[in-house]
């Protein structure tokens, strides 16, 4: 299961996409909106991708986790639109032989998706600022700790 | 492939708002590589020149570089550096 949607995302149905008798381990990572980071408060979080682009990306990068890792299944789904704190903005479900291979996996799929998905979201603070978030900025990573996982 | 036509170079988020529209459409006489793109681009809309350093640009749902050879019929996307998750 690759997909974006901008419904809730059902995790139980997430993982059990990915169960499998080969599998021994699966890990479920889910990213969550934060409310405070760095002392600012998160009210909602706004997240827009380019979609044809960004489907062909999560399917490009599941493909390159099965290089990497001895991955039985994996499940990658983003929610877009305005979230709130508490709210899953992506799951990921990984299923693997051993549990070591699950957890390196799923680490992986979220760090690459952060680089490399066309995804972008923009902060609404409870003071009425509205920010793009742009972690990329390498001359400042701290530029981009946001709500976001 | 068609000799002359139409590029067409999508925006999105802060590039999108930077500019004030999603969708740019570049007359082009044959085949060019990206940097053509990127330049006419940048002329025309002068709101996304300071983002540009950080701007990423993909050639029909890829990530291109400036080298990469754009066809007539092609679709240019421009973006800020991505924040998913």
């Amino acid at each position: 299961m690759i997909q974006l949607t901008d419904q809730p995302l059902d995790y139980t149905a997430i993982t059990e996409s990915v169960r499998d008798p080969a599998a021994g381990a699966v890990v479920l990572f889910l990213g969550t909106v934060r409310d405070f980071t760095a002392g600012e408060q998160t009210q909602q979080l706004e997240y827009e991708a380019y979609q044809q682009m960004a489907e062909s990306s999560l399917k490009q990068l599941a493909d390159e986790a099965s290089t990497h890792f001895p991955i039985v299944k994996a499940a990658i789904v983003h929610r877009l639109g305005v979230l709130q704190p508490g709210d899953v903005a992506v799951a990921i479900a990984v299923s693997t032989p051993h549990r070591a291979q699950a957890f390196a996996a799923g680490q992986w799929l979220i760090d690459t998706l952060k680089q490399r998905v066309p995804i972008w979201k923009r902060e609404h603070y409870t003071d009425g600022r509205v920010l793009w978030q742009h972690p990329a900025a390498a001359t400042d990573a701290a530029a981009g700790q946001s709500g976001g996982t | 492939m068609t000799p002359s036509g139409t590029v067409t170079v999508l925006f999105f988020a802060a590039a999108r708002e930077a500019i004030g529209t999603a969708e740019l459409s570049l007359p082009v006489s044959g085949p060019v590589i990206l940097t053509e793109i990127q330049q006419q681009v940048l002329q025309r809309a002068i709101g996304l020149q300071p983002l540009q350093h950080r701007l990423l640009w993909a050639v029909n749902n890829q990530y291109a570089l400036p080298a990469t050879m754009i066809q007539p019929g092609d679709t240019v996307a421009c973006f800020p550096p991505v924040s998913g998750g």
